[in-house]
């Protein structure tokens, strides 16, 4: 069920940076639904998270850590989105990219990090006290 | 709780190095509150549960050389799987002070708090005020580094060491090392030592003969348990290089919360059981997270050990004990 879950926000992601034919044959294939909160699309603006001081066409994006796993695990979002990551684990965990130019502090359970990503590129990040957790944001 | 004079002689596990064919993987589950007493008899280690320790007799508990290790108090640590984390160390210090002979001092392989937050690390040393040992050894785990690089850590626990916190001493002939393997880790990596410590260990050893019996204690485990969730230490297989030469080493980690021995050639490896939750065994989780079992059998665990040692005359065995 989880799984599905994953699965949906990825195709979403991946809708999003126009491989929409692609996304829709692994939806298919895997006969998966849009089930469920997950399938709430990254990158996506939520209007009801709006407010008057973002600029317009800003968007957000949520990544949950949960089960030592970043979900999605690859996120693709518009210039300047700000993505927030947010820890479901009984355990702390981080958010440190390769190049450690983005760094969290140890995030508790139910800690969020923010980070807006102003550059398009490929950022690839881990968990610095769990480095097999390992996740991807592509900003275009 | 069980009641510790039912408890057969359980030892977890004895070590001599002369024709034992014992190798391979013996793994095993122990619980929430048990801790490991060490001795040292001529330069072999054999170590036993606490549980066991009222039934130990008082020459074999003495040895000549003994001491305690506990692992991952993780104080701060509220969740279900252990709401009173601080109640189960104290449980340990008690056990501890309960034994015939105390123990000369103690080692805490790390993860001494679950935050590094500065009250954690007082409620560890307050607790640890009350067992007899007064002098105890600390290297840190990945909970007790966190946002300052350890830098706490070791204005608390490790005054006088070198680097990241790493360190050697001598007891009784037996040279300890603490290794530091939980900090500047990598993308997909697992536990480090680094370049900088490596040559540390390879100058510390260097200068001893190869009779000297050799502990190294460290955090995450020195030998891969289980690469997929760290559970190792990239590059343990230098560090262990080094210590090939002497006839006697003993390797303790913690981190896996969970008791689980081996041995390689002249090494013997061995975890200690957390004192605050219970994680998985290797694998048998989709991820190695605190693992929730009901109230009464944490408490009512404690103590409880789950191999059987049966010393024979030259080959020993080691069992696999139930839980009941």
């Amino acid at each position: 069920m989880k799984r599905v879950g994953i699965a949906a926000a990825i195709i979403v992601a991946l809708a999003i940076g126009s491989a929409v034919s692609m996304s829709l044959q692994i939806a298919s294939a895997k006969g998966l639904r849009h089930t469920g909160p997950a399938a709430v699309a990254p990158g996506v603006p939520d209007p009801a998270k709006r407010d008057g001081f973002r600029a317009p066409g800003a968007s957000t994006a949520e990544i949950k850590i949960d089960n030592f796993t970043f979900t999605p695990a690859s996120l693709t979002v518009p210039v300047d989105t700000q993505v927030t990551w947010i820890n479901r684990d009984d355990i702390p965990h981080t958010v440190v990219s390769d190049d450690k130019a983005i760094k969290s502090k140890a995030l508790d359970t139910d800690d969020k990090f923010t980070f807006t990503f102003n550059k398009t590129g490929t950022y690839t990040y881990f968990c610095s006290l769990h480095p097999k957790m390992k996740g991807t944001v592509v900003v275009q | 709780m069980s009641d510790p004079t039912k408890v057969k002689d359980e030892i977890l596990h004895d070590h001599n190095h002369d024709g034992i064919d014992r190798r391979g993987f013996l793994k095993c589950m122990a619980w929430a509150g048990t801790g490991a007493l060490c001795v040292m008899h001529g330069g072999v280690l054999k170590s036993y549960s606490l549980s066991s320790l009222a039934v130990i007799g008082d020459k074999e508990a003495k040895g000549d050389l003994s001491f305690v290790q506990i692992s991952d108090s993780h104080l701060g640590f509220n969740k279900p799987a252990n709401p009173d984390v601080a109640g189960t160390l104290k449980a340990a210090v008690d056990k501890i002070n309960a034994l015939p002979t105390p123990p000369e001092f103690m080692l805490h392989t790390g993860d001494i708090s679950h935050l590094s937050k500065a009250e954690e690390f007082d409620a560890v040393e307050q607790i640890l005020k009350s067992a007899k040992p007064k002098d105890v050894f600390y290297v840190p785990g990945e909970h007790d580094v966190l946002n300052d690089e350890g830098a706490q850590f070791r204005q608390r626990f490790a005054k006088g060491s070198l680097g990241a916190g790493w360190q050697s001493f001598d007891k009784k002939g037996v040279h300890f090392i603490g290794l530091v393997n939980v900090m500047n880790l990598k993308s997909g990596g697992m536990g480090s030592l680094g370049k900088e410590q490596l040559e540390w260990l390879e100058n510390d050893v260097g200068r001893l003969s190869k009779s000297t019996p050799i502990v190294v204690f460290a955090h995450i485990p020195l030998w891969s348990v289980y690469p997929e969730w760290g559970w190792g230490t990239e590059d343990s297989a230098q560090a262990l290089g080094y210590l090939k030469k002497f006839g006697s080493v003993t390797v303790l980690n913690g981190h896996i919360h969970q008791t689980m021995q081996k041995v390689e050639g002249n090494i013997t490896f061995h975890t200690a059981a957390s004192t605050a939750f219970p994680q998985p065994k290797p694998g048998a989780a989709p991820a190695p997270g605190p693992m929730k079992v009901p109230d009464d059998q944490l408490r009512g665990l404690l103590g409880v050990t789950d191999v059987k040692h049966v010393q024979g005359q030259h080959a020993l065995a080691v069992v696999d004990s139930s839980l009941a």
